[in-house]
């Protein structure tokens, strides 16, 4: 039951959010601010991940292809295909579910706790579209960031097989281009659109309506984290199902 | 001027304001005393429109808050300006910005038109040197006039002030009282001041009302209040041993 009510609350706030817009002139500056915050500043974390991610996969896929009928360039094409539709999309965002997702929540909730939600609310000013909209608007910018991650761990899997002596060049861009399905990429960043939406309302949500001190914003962006990665989860499948089942 | 009449406000089963009727007069400072849990909070937060008392009515200088449109009780909220206990300045604002925001929120002033209305509201605050620096570079008590200052920007009809000296060194809360007053004269604003500090009730205490239990339980004035045979009052006033002797003393010269 609280839950249901948590959930009912939920898409309340997300009606808020849209109403009594703050002036374009200062809503414009807080845009850019957020994607400062939330989009350039996680280009490092996710080049850093995507590259990995991308080797290991490489790599693994490598090594269980022990069969010499099976052609090398499976490999490229593996590491394609994992990399493009779940490693960049969803493991990608659940990582940044816990970094921009715990930053909004405590942002936020630090807000509350100092009585700066009250103070905007005080002044007649709808604290929900001046905190909340901008961090959806910047998250819109996400699918950039994530198609950097993409290319970056393709990359990685490129450097990993063929350093590590596993496949030639050749075989893996081979590999990349073998049955290529263009609509793949359109699935891999309508779903990191939805991702966007969910890691920038979710904590929101939370760190907004949480109560209490310090202690409990941390406990709101552990709570955040849980539930943004539990939404990321389950989207995934429901839209895994509806564009590709 | 503000006229309460017969409010009550509940959260579940707990009724916290049972039936206030008071009224604040224009260019005075009105308190609201009485100890925690009396519903001191809870009255400000329906004063400033963030609660909505579930009976009687509150009227500002002639409008029921709750007659309003909601375009109106905007207009009306950004008549308020309110100074919160733990200052609540943003503090990804430098202090400048702090004071400027509300100015470009709801004006169509000119970048140097509000500059120099920040700069005349910085001055009257005495923090002018300190435009630039952010709220945790300066101390509680600069922190207390950034608020006052960023709450009067906008020349407003009604100034609400949460224990607007919690945390302060007396000094420092003689301070932050006399300017609170000196802005209330000079501004001729209704201002309405939540407190437990007795320091504050006696330097500008014009008009006091003492809450008990989410009622009225007394009202009057900084003069009256040590004159008072009301039991709950007294209690609460003379509650340290500095004012028990204060009253001995009264009493003493009175006879």
């Amino acid at each position: 039951m609280k839950y249901l009510a948590s959930i009912g609350s939920y898409f309340i706030m997300l009606r808020e959010v849209f109403k009594k817009p703050t002036k374009w002139r200062i809503m414009k500056s807080l845009i850019l601010k957020e994607i400062d915050e939330l989009i350039f500043s996680s280009l490092g974390i996710i080049i850093f991940i995507s590259f990995f991610i991308g080797a290991v996969v490489t790599i693994q896929t490598a090594l269980n292809l022990t069969n010499p009928i099976i052609p090398k360039n499976l490999i490229g094409f593996t590491a394609r295909q994992s990399v493009i539709l779940e490693f960049a999309p969803t493991f990608v965002s659940i990582i940044m579910a816990g970094k921009v997702g715990s930053y909004i929540t405590s942002s936020i909730g630090s807000m509350r706790v100092t009585e700066q939600i009250d103070a905007l609310e005080v002044m007649g000013i709808n604290a929900l579209n001046y905190l909340v909209f901008p961090k959806i608007i910047a998250m819109l910018f996400y699918p950039f960031a994530i198609s950097i991650g993409m290319f970056v761990g393709i990359f990685g899997g490129w450097v990993a097989g063929v350093s590590g002596g596993y496949l030639t060049s050749a075989d893996f861009v081979d590999g990349l281009q073998l049955d290529f399905i263009p609509f793949h990429i359109t699935y891999a960043f309508l779903k990191t659109i939805v991702f966007a939406l969910l890691i920038a309302t979710i904590p929101s949500f939370h760190g907004f309506y949480m109560k209490g001190g310090a202690l409990e914003v941390g406990k709101a962006s552990t709570t955040a984290f849980v539930w943004t990665s539990v939404a990321i989860i389950i989207a995934n499948y429901v839209l895994t199902q509806l564009l590709l089942g | 001027m503000i006229e309460v009449n017969d409010i009550h406000k509940s959260f579940g089963d707990n009724e916290v304001l049972k039936g206030v009727t008071t009224s604040f007069e224009k260019g005075k400072t009105n308190l609201i005393i009485g100890q925690s849990g009396s519903g001191k909070t809870v009255f400000l937060k329906c004063l400033l429109g963030l609660f909505e008392p579930e009976k009687g009515t509150i009227v500002y200088d002639g409008s029921a808050y709750s007659e309003l449109k909601p375009e109106q009780k905007r207009s009306l909220r950004q008549e308020m300006g309110m100074v919160f206990q733990g200052s609540a300045l943003f503090d990804f604002m430098t202090v400048e910005g702090n004071v400027m925001f509300p100015l470009e929120m709801f004006t169509k002033q000119s970048k140097s038109e509000m500059q120099d209305r920040v700069n005349s509201v910085l001055k009257r605050v005495n923090l002018i040197d300190a435009h630039k620096r952010y709220p945790a570079q300066i101390s509680g008590g600069m922190q207390k006039r950034v608020a006052i200052a960023r709450a009067i920007v906008m020349n407003p009809k009604y100034l609400f002030c949460d224990e607007p000296n919690s945390g302060l060194d007396p000094k420092t809360a003689i301070l932050i009282d006399n300017l609170i007053q000196e802005i209330t004269e000079e501004y001729d604003i209704t201002t309405v001041i939540n407190t437990h500090d007795m320091n504050s009730v006696m330097e500008i205490g014009q008009k006091i009302l003492f809450l008990k239990n989410g009622l009225k339980e007394w009202e009057g004035t900084n003069k009256e209040i040590f004159k008072t045979d009301n039991a709950a009052v007294t209690d609460f006033v003379y509650s340290s041993d500095l004012f028990k002797k204060v009253r001995q003393m009264y009493i003493e010269e009175r006879n």
